[in-house]
């Protein structure tokens, strides 16, 4: 075996594991922190020469739909995602452990707990419980790109795709990873069961069985799993449980060597020997897990009572926000040490849009046009860059819910009398998630005005190539709004005033009206000259 | 050998080549690494930080605790105090470029921020632009500050200056002897100022 030292960030770890282990495709939807995975595939020497696909997918559902189907011909895949795409997803997503894999199938999802980059922090691990699918957690760089060959073999072993859960921590941060060997693609190989993948009721009740009969298997697997373990110390007063990163954050408190048993968790269902000889042994169990308590609320179960349990319940870890290695220290009472405090002065620096981003130019015609004439609560927003719209200076944006609600937000806004009724999305949004709303809002022919911000990228993860580039006029048209009520414009400063007039005259149109302020992203334009002029 | 570092700045100033210089040269001295990085929405202008970690033994936390960071090296004065609490308050250092990148409405006043930054016993502000023009590389601000800062870093001078090599190599013989002697000045005044 070829040993090879490389660095690499959690996301690209995993990326190249795949690559290494035999993968045929990656499908994805960019959302942070996982967007590096499929980056990093697109740059990679070895995927291009070994063909392996590796463009981004209209959104999180086609994506793992995709990675199901390229399973089914019996190769490896792996749809990657942030952890509110998983929502996205989570039709074939959860059907996918009824109908289980054919070639190995990875689902790998980076969850973002204290909110970094997100609307929310919820935890993936439940759906996936949820989704009777075995995890892996990877506590470090080198166990995501193990745990990648490890999870193709578990995959094709058991006929199921496989969840994979990483965290900003672990998809951002840079550690050095001893590489393996790569080995071959799959071959084209249908299921032995050519109904294997139909999920009518009659096929789908056996599926299932077959699903739950592979739990104890799972189980099994887990209780010999090489990252999970029992670790026995002699101070039995305290037993721990430590799931993913919070290992490490454990580790960095005791120098490696805790006073107190330790289990550690990095892959599930839960090793239930290790966590009975914990209960049996000790008198009291901390459990630490980055995100929600899953652990520790199975492990307490309805009625609480046979071992106590600490944790985020009950309030020696907070309830909510990312783990860190001081978190730890104050729920095990350990000695804290502190730094000095952050001087008084030093003022927020919130992220804002990029001087000349063509969104301002849009929010500052549409300030002028609609919240000054009618008041501030008729633009409804999405997910992107655009979001801050609802920051000083323009305070515009009066929703943020998920990708595509503007419009079907916007909508239900204008059934119930409001007017107007604006939505705010980005043209990679738009593609996402916006079209299907859009038609719901011609079908009704809603009183609405819809903003197709289009930079002609996925700004805010990066920018990456937008499925919407040069399709929005045809998409919205084929749609069936009226071509008259589609309006392109250049948000520009110059241009204030015309945009100001065309979206008041749109205003006042009682029906469906897409704007497109179209100008290119500042970022996007500024990496292409650079790229040009090498 | 074990330095854990903060590096602190305003998204697209440039921290994130500090910390692939320092890797390299990690790396190259087979030390163990983790570096946390901090990417989306808040590069938009917003702070961002990355916590950096080399050692000769393996490192377990990406996130440095409070209280145990050895350096903190900052290419903006503001920034650099923000991470005060993350700072050895016995032994840290703080390396920091002098110049304020203004783009909020409630930056503080130039000089309570200095004399803030008098208040600390440990530290280095070093004006990084001044220095990147004097060499004849303008936009080499940051590795100036990675110069100075690499006084405080027990990492093989040489093997900092091959990384440049190694990371700006593609970019040209000239951009390469630029951003060295950005890295040397910034040095030579952190070793003056000490």
């Amino acid at each position: 075996m070829t040993k090879k030292k490389m660095l690499f960030l959690g996301d690209e770890a995993v990326a190249q594991a795949a690559i290494d282990a035999g993968i045929s495709g990656f499908y994805a939807y960019p959302g942070t922190p996982s967007t590096e995975i499929m980056e990093y595939a697109q740059g990679s020497k070895t995927a291009a020469e070994r063909n392996i696909h590796r463009t981004w997918s209209a959104n999180e559902k086609t994506a793992v739909e995709a990675a199901i189907g390229m399973s089914y011909a019996g190769k490896r895949s792996m749809a990657m995602m942030k952890h509110v795409g998983l929502n996205v997803a989570m039709d074939p997503f959860v059907n996918s452990g009824v109908t289980g894999a054919n070639g190995g199938c990875i689902i790998t999802v980076a969850d973002d707990p204290s909110m970094h980059s997100s609307q929310d922090e919820q935890d993936s691990r439940i759906l996936a419980d949820f989704a009777l699918l075995p995890i892996l957690e990877p506590s470090n760089q080198q166990e995501a790109y193990d745990m990648v060959f490890y999870g193709y073999d578990l995959s094709e072993k058991y006929k199921t795709p496989v969840f994979m859960r990483l965290t900003t921590r672990l998809s951002h941060s840079r550690a050095n990873v001893e590489t393996r060997d790569p080995r071959p693609q799959n071959e084209i190989k249908l299921p032995e069961d050519k109904r294997q993948f139909v999920l009518l009721p009659a096929l789908a009740k056996k599926s299932y069985k077959r699903t739950l009969a592979n739990q104890k298997l799972l189980l099994e697997e887990s209780e010999k799993a090489p990252w999970n373990k029992y670790i026995d110390a002699p101070d039995k007063s305290l037993g721990i449980i430590a799931c993913g990163l919070a290992y490490n954050y454990l580790m960095e408190n005791f120098d490696g060597k805790s006073p107190y048993p330790v289990v550690k968790i990095s892959q599930y269902p839960a090793p239930k020997c290790y966590v009975e000889k914990l209960a049996r042994e000790c008198g009291k169990i901390l459990v630490l897990e980055e995100g929600m308590p899953m652990i520790e609320r199975q492990l307490r179960g309805l009625l609480d009572r046979d071992v106590k349990v600490i944790g985020r319940m009950s309030g020696e870890v907070p309830r909510d926000g990312e783990l860190n290695p001081n978190i730890i220290a104050e729920a095990l009472g350990l000695k804290e040490t502190f730094g000095a405090p952050v001087p008084e002065l030093v003022a927020p620096r919130p992220p804002k849009l990029c001087p000349g981003c063509s969104h301002a130019d849009f929010y500052a015609a549409f300030v002028d046009a609609v919240k000054n004439k009618y008041g501030d609560g008729h633009l409804f927003g999405d997910i992107g860059c655009y979001t801050l719209g609802a920051l000083p200076p323009f305070q515009a944006v009066n929703s943020c819910l998920d990708m595509g609600a503007s419009i079907t937000m916007a909508k239900g806004a204008a059934d119930s009398g409001i007017f107007p009724a604006c939505a705010v999305i980005g043209d990679s949004t738009f593609t996402h998630s916006g079209m299907t709303g859009l038609l719901d809002a011609v079908i009704d022919n809603a009183n609405i005005v819809v903003f197709i911000s289009d930079n002609s990228t996925t700004g805010m993860t990066g920018g990456q190539k937008s499925h919407a580039e040069g399709r929005l006029f045809k998409i919205v048209t084929g749609l069936g709004v009226d071509p008259a009520h589609v309006r392109i414009v250049v948000p520009t400063k110059q241009n204030h005033d015309e945009m100001v007039k065309v979206i008041t005259e749109e205003v006042e149109y009682n029906g469906v009206s897409v704007i497109i302020p179209q100008r290119e992203c500042m970022q996007t334009l500024r990496r292409k000259t650079k790229a040009a002029k090498k | 050998m074990k330095c854990d570092m903060i590096l602190a700045g305003v998204g697209g100033q440039g921290i994130l080549s500090i910390a692939t210089i320092f890797g390299y040269a990690a790396v190259e001295s087979g030390l163990y690494l983790k570096q946390a990085e901090v990417h989306g929405m808040s590069q938009r202008g917003g702070d961002v930080q990355s916590h950096f970690r080399i050692s000769d033994k393996p490192i377990w936390s990406d996130l440095v605790p409070m209280g145990k960071a050895d350096l903190i090296i900052s290419v903006e004065p503001m920034e650099s105090l923000r991470y005060l609490p993350w700072l050895n308050p016995e032994t840290g250092w703080l390396v920091t470029n002098a110049n304020p990148f203004i783009n909020i409405g409630n930056y503080p006043d130039q000089e309570a921020l200095t004399a803030e930054l008098n208040k600390l016993q440990r530290k280095i502000v070093i004006d990084g632009d001044a220095i990147a023009k004097e060499v004849n590389n303008p936009r080499g601000m940051n590795m100036v500050v990675a110069g100075a800062a690499s006084l405080f870093v027990d990492l093989d001078f040489e093997l900092i200056k091959k990384g440049i090599n190694a990371i700006f190599g593609s970019k040209g013989e000239e951009i390469v002897k630029s951003n060295i002697d950005a890295i040397v000045a910034g040095r030579e005044f952190a070793e003056k100022n000490r």
